[in-house]
């Protein structure tokens, strides 16, 4: 399993080049060997200004980007997976808290990934999403993975 | 808000033209206005919404192509607004799921759009297709397939604007 400190300073960086990320103001964290993405609550992010709740595609984007990076950091950064398709169970509204997301790899070929990522704020226990889809890995990946069976 | 007093027959939602309340609920999307969607054609349960290209989406720096969230975003705010437009009056709503294909990447510099069509609505749930695409719905660049929770919010939250209860 990737998880050296190089890795983690590739990542970091890799991470500021993607301008939607800047934009969404998510950081990304390497915690007992796993990734987790932290999304803090802003104005700009608001879906329901009533209530007030983060947007439901802010949701989904994270829930989307955290699969992508956890696929990334697994190929060493070799590889840009592609989303084929992506499905999004909304459990809970996104109050204004940080919100947390871990990615799960289900199945790792040579060609497509499955993915599940579960999204949280303040309590762990109670998801407030998550996502579960195909990401299609480039060539690059093919070469990183030891475990084809796709 | 302006009521129609012209046309007694233009179809209007808790007294609103579907044009006007599309406006209404988009400007009041905060997340919707910082990346710039705008109206493109509203009717009875259809939505079309537009996204202009812009730098901050951009998800692979090489490539120039806006990030899937973005897209997701648009059908999600695109499959809101139809179901909003379904309703016979201003009712609560929240996303129960959405499952987005993507088809090909957008273009970089070129507008996305998205169209939504609720296609069927019962007491307490409404399903809801849509798709993104350049140039028209026959090429498109995601498709998505929502459903949604009517009725989420209590009436208390209606009171001020018929709008409280509307998007994300």
């Amino acid at each position: 399993m990737a998880g050296t400190s190089t890795d983690t300073v590739d990542m970091q960086e890799l991470w500021q080049d993607i301008p939607y990320v800047k934009f969404l103001g998510m950081k990304i964290d390497l915690k007992d060997g796993e990734l987790i993405t932290t999304l803090p609550p802003q104005e700009h992010l608001i879906g329901n200004q009533f209530l007030p709740a983060l947007h439901g595609g802010v949701i989904g984007a994270v829930l989307e980007t955290t699969a992508i990076v956890e696929l990334m950091w697994r190929s060493k950064f070799q590889s840009f997976p592609k989303p084929i398709d992506v499905t999004i169970d909304y459990l809970r509204s996104g109050r204004m808290l940080e919100t947390h997301a871990n990615a799960r790899v289900v199945k790792h070929g040579r060609r497509v990934a499955n993915v599940q990522v579960t999204a949280w704020q303040d309590d762990i226990d109670r998801p407030i999403a998550l996502l579960h889809g195909h990401f299609l890995l480039p060539n690059a990946a093919r070469e990183q993975t030891a475990d084809d069976v796709v | 808000m302006a009521k129609p007093p012209d046309s007694p027959k233009e179809d209007t939602i808790s007294g609103v033209r579907l044009s006007d309340l599309a406006e209404m609920i988009l400007t009041q999307i905060p997340h919707a206005q910082a990346i710039g969607m705008s109206v493109v054609h509203v009717e009875r349960a259809k939505a079309t919404i537009k996204l202009p290209y812009d730098t901050k989406l951009i998800g692979n720096p090489e490539t120039g192509v806006i990030h899937g969230g973005v897209v997701t975003t648009l059908l999600d705010n695109g499959s809101g607004l139809a179901t909003a437009l379904a309703m016979d009056e201003i009712r609560g709503m929240a996303t129960l799921d959405l499952r987005i294909d993507y088809m090909m990447a957008a273009t970089p510099d070129r507008d996305v759009f998205a169209f939504a069509h609720c296609f069927r609505m019962t007491k307490k749930v409404a399903f809801v297709r849509g798709i993104a695409y350049h140039d028209t719905p026959d090429d498109p660049i995601a498709t998505s397939s929502a459903a949604f929770m009517l009725d989420t919010i209590g009436k208390r939250l209606l009171g001020t604007s018929p709008l409280d209860s509307t998007g994300g």
